[in-house]
């Protein structure tokens, strides 16, 4: 009997070493499947707004997204909730794939506006749908202000702001 | 240590240290087939067939594929396509014979389904093949990825985008399954990893519990029929084989087997000689370009069906918004094979044409899948977009209703 529960013990304490190791090995193999540092650190694009020229659209990429930036002149006029003031002009910011099926629309600098070669949804210069099937205006991407540079990855008070007026309304 | 005689021939030599004669009864000359069978009973050895083309002919495709999102696709389209002598061969093999070998895996899906060779007692062997189709869908869709096109890339953000749709941990998910926020360098070598050794060594085992799974219950017959195979067995090798209901898998039943596949290779390799184009879309012959969205994305003709199950929802439902809706119909439709032979409460073993109700629910499901299929090609818009919804909803509607009809009919023949 003493020796039938001593075996038991040692398979019991085999048994439980093998299944740390067996749990510690999962984590090494999740992380090894983790995005690398590299790829989490190139994951924040910085372009610095101010020295851009107003109505030409701007295109950095973040994440492999195209981010359309465009600075307004004086006589374009800012959209509550979806443009953002650098310094003292006004920009959009936002992410240009079209919402309908993910399409990059092309900006027309004369009516000032977006138009999809795709299926020929429209959006306004701020981004909002105005014509065609797309269901929303284009997506904005995450940015923080600091100074004259956009921070793309990061979210600042004023993306913050923007999200809460859209999630409200 | 075992005690050896002197060997008479190099044959009794391996003989004496391998088995070879018991080997060969257990695996081939005594392992008992049906004798009442037609030739979608081929189906099995056909697989195997193709699975070993598609590992041949991917070894030698491997020898210049390079995983690399700048040197991928100029080494399928450039070095194999235009250098390596006979390297189109291997490409049109491989690239027909992954979607020939899903034509022949429906074929034999539903074979299965429609002489109910799933039930009593062969519930692993359905399980098994499930299994397997799973697996073959996971090696379908990484390899897909490889040659770098404009689809592998798309088909890869869209597919890969489809986690982002699981409650709180979506969007970590997605990020961490392609090693990066898009799909990416690290997305393409991983998922060749997958394709050339994870999943493959995975099939290879399921091939093996699948195999396994059939010595128990053993094969089914175009009747249904349960019978005594260790006595049918007997009778064969007393020499009646006239009255005995088995044959041996080596050499009688391969011998059939041979000739179907015979008939099949016939029309495999015509397809991959005179008709590759139709396993080739053109638009995967541009380079992938995470910029530039195609006008239309769809995957491959056999995930059709099960993509227009995730399209198909595209308006929110008592406040569950259409996106979740068709993961969750998408996640159903890819499980929901796996308990069929639990959802089918008639004990009936027959062909589908001889029981009373389950017919009509087998050829309804058939012409689903079939519009599904259709409409997943075509662009979700206006009228297709309701035919997908309809279509998906009686795809769900059919499994949640197979109990009842099935109640209903063992009710009705009186529980045979």
């Amino acid at each position: 009997m003493m020796d039938e529960s001593r075996r038991g013990f040692v398979g019991k304490a085999f048994g439980a070493f093998a299944a740390v190791g067996g749990v510690a090995s999962l984590i090494a193999m999740k992380k090894t499947w983790d995005p690398l540092p590299s790829v989490m650190s190139a994951g924040f694009t910085t372009v610095d707004v101010s020295a851009l020229e107003a109505n030409k659209l701007e295109i950095a990429v973040w994440r492999g997204k195209p981010i359309f930036i465009l600075k307004y002149t004086e006589d374009m006029k800012p959209t509550d909730g979806r443009s953002v003031k650098v310094g003292d002009h006004y920009y959009s910011v936002m992410i240009g794939l079209c919402t309908h099926l993910g399409c990059i629309p092309a900006y027309r600098c004369d009516e000032k506006d977006f138009k999809c070669a795709c299926h020929g949804g429209e959006f306004t210069l701020a981004g909002v749908q105005k014509f065609g099937p797309p269901p929303r205006p284009l997506d904005l991407p995450p940015f923080k202000i600091d100074g004259t540079t956009l921070v793309l990855g990061e979210e600042g008070p004023e993306y913050k702001a923007m999200m809460a007026k859209a999630g409200g309304a | 240590m075992a005690e050896f005689k002197q060997a008479d021939s190099l044959y009794e030599w391996f003989d004496q240290r391998l088995g070879i004669d018991k080997f060969v009864k257990v695996m081939m000359t005594e392992y008992w087939i049906p004798k009442n069978i037609n030739f979608l009973w081929a189906m099995g050895v056909l697989l195997t067939v193709m699975f070993t083309l598609l590992v041949v002919s991917g070894i030698f495709l491997l020898m210049y594929y390079k995983p690399d999102i700048n040197m991928a696709f100029d080494s399928v389209n450039y070095t194999i396509m235009q250098e390596v002598g006979y390297g189109w061969l291997f490409r049109h093999i491989h690239a027909v014979g992954a979607s020939v070998v899903f034509l022949v895996i429906y074929i034999h899906m539903f074979t299965g389904i429609y002489y109910g060779s799933y039930k009593k007692g062969r519930e692993m062997i359905w399980i098994s093949g499930m299994l397997l189709f799973v697996l073959f869908s996971a090696e379908g869709f990484s390899g897909y990825m490889l040659p770098w096109g404009q689809m592998s890339y798309w088909a890869a953000y869209v597919i890969t985008e489809i986690f982002g749709g699981i409650p709180l941990i979506g969007g970590d998910l997605v990020v961490w399954i392609r090693g990066n926020f898009y799909v990416s360098d690290s997305t393409l070598t991983r998922f060749f990893m997958l394709h050339v050794l994870l999943v493959p060594l995975a099939i290879i085992g399921a091939i093996v519990l699948h195999f396994y799974a059939l010595r128990f219950p053993h094969v089914n017959n175009e009747a249904g029929e349960f019978f005594d195979f260790d006595q049918e067995a007997e009778k064969y090798l007393a020499g009646d084989k006239k009255n005995s209901k088995v044959v041996p898998f080596w050499p009688v039943f391969l011998s059939k087997d041979f000739f179907v596949l015979g008939v099949f290779l016939v029309f495999f390799f015509y397809l991959v000689f005179f008709h590759y184009d139709f396993a080739m879309d053109p638009v995967n012959f541009d380079k992938a370009d995470g910029l530039k969205t195609p006008a239309h994305i769809y995957p491959e003709w056999y995930f059709l069906w099960s993509y227009e199950v995730l399209r198909g929802f595209f308006f929110e439902i008592a406040g569950i918004s259409g996106k979740s809706l068709g993961l969750i119909a998408f996640a159903v439709a890819q499980g929901v094979f796996f308990v069929l032979p639990w959802l089918d409460r008639s004990p009936m073993v027959k062909p589908a044409n001889q029981r009373p109700y389950f017919k009509y629910w087998f050829w309804f499901l058939m012409v689903d899948l079939i519009v599904l299929t259709v409409y997943g090609k075509l662009p979700p818009t206006g009228a297709n977009a309701w035919v997908g919804f309809a279509s998906s909803m009686t795809f769900l509607m059919l499994f949640i209703a197979l109990p009842f009809i099935t109640r209903a009919e063992a009710k009705k023949v009186g529980g045979k």
